[in-house]
């Protein structure tokens, strides 16, 4: 039975002592040759999520009926992924090689044509000082109205705690105390395009992401689109950027592929978005908008995403360019159900960004 | 940490999972294999149970089933945002308090002052909440409705009295479940709930019923239906769960559909009755669009 449990936690599943001490009191409760009693009981209490299931099934196959178990590949291959997956990212422009890096370094005046230059052409070097600045970046946190309420000199009267302080007082009703809504943080879900055509921009949207997930961490959730649907919350959650982004990396399977924004919001819909996580919340998609599939279905989820968020915000680091008019199918199917369009193309535009996020 | 050395009991009433689920069809209730085996093993281990699924595959009803064939009371604690302890845990009633100040002043009995403020706590002054209410009444079913609508405020404290079956009261004392209730908690994952909770839980993630189940179901559950019409919503509500909907139907809207067709006088799924009760299953313009815009006779034929 310990075997079994190794075997699930390298197929991936969470398979803690505790949880496996509690399988072995469920098999001790059931009929132990049965063979479905055990796979009820492993399942009842090893798994946590619908996830887990799928995992869950095929080592439970694997295991007992003798197969050697596949495994996921160890962690240390998976950073190699990651490596190869985001180098391209890191060295994204061609003309990399040939600048000093002292250039850049240290110098108050290069700050503010830094925060102004387009992040896809950007050197090396001075990709070096944008990292240095997107640390600086503080996502502002939108508030909302809360049901819980706190005690607070203005407000309405909190009618228990004036009794409870009257029965201290001997029963007298010396003054009322009152008691006003929390403001809580309003969540925000960002949606990054990682695609092939918004690649020199994916990891500057990567990092806003982290700078965001780091200020509010339980108010903030990242998914990536391209090809499918990726979520990297947790893994921006680490401290790191930079190990933070290789992380995420690592999680996504669609690096520079395809996209298909249509399908990949429904299924962002269908999967997260109705469920909760979209409800209320102020949802950014950051996308040039570039769709090769069907723009109609993209318009009708955009109409869908509307309806369910408090505001939608949609990113296209084209916009800052001079001269720029929202031609793509997919940026015009997505036109009439935004409640703010931006640009994303240099740090000040994500400063903007921050503000409009804050104001919505 | 976690309750697996309590030794088990075998006075839970049932040999096995198989005698639950069979006591639980007498209900009408028709688990399969692996919902009865949770429950069982929730019986038996004494652990809370954690259900997971779509909207309207039965996970309220469990909670009410269950407590039907153990003879237990059933507590319903319905979260949602900013559910506080004295909603869900206990209250003190001050209006009578004071009340009950008053009267003694009004008396002279205050002589006592010590008397007067331990009969100010007295238990006939508290009120109790569902959580406080299924420990007293111990052995009972608790029913955590939609927890993933409650915040984590509240998910920290259901952690606390889930983990050890007391409530402490400053003023009176420690109430404590002689047998701990049967908790079952539901959650349609609008949110993920925290990892903390669900290890003290069984996991089980609900599946929409197969046909034959669901027939069985509308049967059981709407014995006036007939067994045809049962037949034929169940093959249409299984098709338009195929048809990738925004919200695709439950075993609720089913059963709400069999009935709305029953009470129009239908014996079986005619395609122009069912157009017209689509409202019953189908809870969005966009997918009553999309079924009126599919051939009639691809979707209702005969079952």
């Amino acid at each position: 039975m310990l075997g079994f449990a190794r075997t699930l936690r390298a197929a991936g599943v969470a398979a803690s002592p505790d949880r496996v001490e509690a399988m072995l009191a469920a098999i001790g409760a059931l009929d132990v040759l049965d063979a479905s009693a055990v796979y009820w009981a492993g399942r009842l209490t090893l798994c946590s999520g619908p996830d887990d299931l799928e995992r869950y099934d095929a080592a439970f196959a694997a295991w007992f009926s003798g197969e050697a178990p596949r495994l996921r590949p160890a962690p240390a291959d998976r950073t190699q992924v990651v490596v190869s997956s985001s180098a391209p990212l890191e060295a994204g422009s061609a003309d990399g090689g040939d600048d000093d890096p002292s250039d850049v370094a240290g110098q108050a005046s290069a700050d503010e044509v830094l925060r102004h230059r387009d992040v896809a052409e950007l050197t090396v070097a001075e990709r070096e000082e944008m990292r240095r600045l997107f640390a600086l970046l503080r996502p502002a946190s939108p508030m909302r109205p809360s049901r819980r309420r706190r005690p607070s000199a203005h407000g309405s009267v909190h009618a228990s705690r004036t009794v409870r302080r009257a029965l201290r007082d001997g029963g007298e009703v010396a003054r009322l105390l009152h008691r006003r809504a929390r403001p809580r943080p309003r969540r925000v879900v960002l949606l990054i395009d990682v695609s092939g055509s918004m690649s020199p921009y994916a990891d500057a949207l990567l990092r806003y992401a982290h700078a965001a997930v780091r200020a509010h961490p339980a108010a903030t959730e990242v998914f990536t689109i391209g090809t499918r649907l990726t979520r990297v919350t947790r893994e921006l959650r680490l401290r790191d950027p930079d190990k933070a982004l290789a992380a995420g990396g690592a999680a996504i399977p669609d690096w520079s592929g395809g996209t298909r924004l249509g399908e990949v919001l429904k299924a962002f819909l269908d999967r997260w978005g109705q469920r909760g996580t979209a409800r209320g919340a102020i949802v950014v998609v950051c996308s040039d908008g570039w769709e090769r599939g069907d723009t109609g279905l993209l318009a009708e989820q955009m109409a869908r995403l509307r309806r369910l968020a408090y505001a939608v915000v949609w990113v296209n680091p084209h916009k800052g360019r001079i001269g720029y008019e929202p031609l793509t199918g997919g940026m015009r199917a997505a036109l009439p159900s935004l409640d703010a369009f931006v640009a994303g193309h240099s740090l000040a535009a994500f400063e903007e960004l921050t503000g409009v996020i804050a104001r919505a | 940490m976690t309750e697996t050395t309590v030794p088990l009991q075998a006075s839970v009433g049932f040999a096995g999972p198989e005698a639950l689920a069979d006591a639980l069809r007498a209900t009408g209730y028709l688990p399969d294999e692996g919902l009865a085996t949770a429950a069982y093993l929730a019986l038996v281990m004494r652990r809370p149970l954690f259900l997971e699924g779509e909207a309207g595959v039965g996970k309220t009803a469990l909670a009410r089933a269950l407590a039907e064939v153990t003879g237990r009371p059933l507590y319903r604690l319905q979260c949602y945002e900013g559910l506080e302890a004295s909603q869900a845990l206990y209250d003190w009633d001050f209006g009578r308090q004071l009340l009950h100040l008053r009267a003694a002043e009004a008396a002279h009995a205050a002589v006592d002052t010590e008397a007067l403020e331990s009969s100010l706590y007295d238990r006939r002054f508290l009120l109790a909440r569902p959580l406080l209410q299924a420990l007293e009444d111990s052995p009972s079913v608790l029913l955590v409705d939609e927890v993933d609508r409650a915040d984590d405020e509240f998910e920290a404290f259901l952690l606390e009295v889930l983990s050890d079956f007391t409530i402490s009261i400053p003023e009176l004392g420690t109430v404590r479940a002689e047998i701990p209730p049967l908790v079952i908690l539901t959650s349609n994952r609008t949110r993920e709930v925290h990892d903390a909770l669900k290890r003290r839980c069984l996991y089980h993630w609900l599946e929409h019923p197969d046909f034959d189940r669901e027939v069985a179901i509308l049967r059981s559950r709407l014995p006036e239906v007939t067994e045809r019409l049962a037949r034929e919503v169940a093959a249409a509500t299984a098709r338009l769960r195929d048809l990738d909907l925004v919200k695709p139907p439950g075993v609720a809207e089913a059963m709400d559909w069999a009935s709305a067709l029953h009470a129009l006088g239908a014996r079986e799924l005619d395609p122009d009755l069912a157009a017209r009760t689509l409202g019953a299953v189908l809870k969005y313009r966009e997918d009553t669009d999309r079924v009126h815009s599919l051939a009639r006779g691809a979707l209702f034929g005969g079952g």
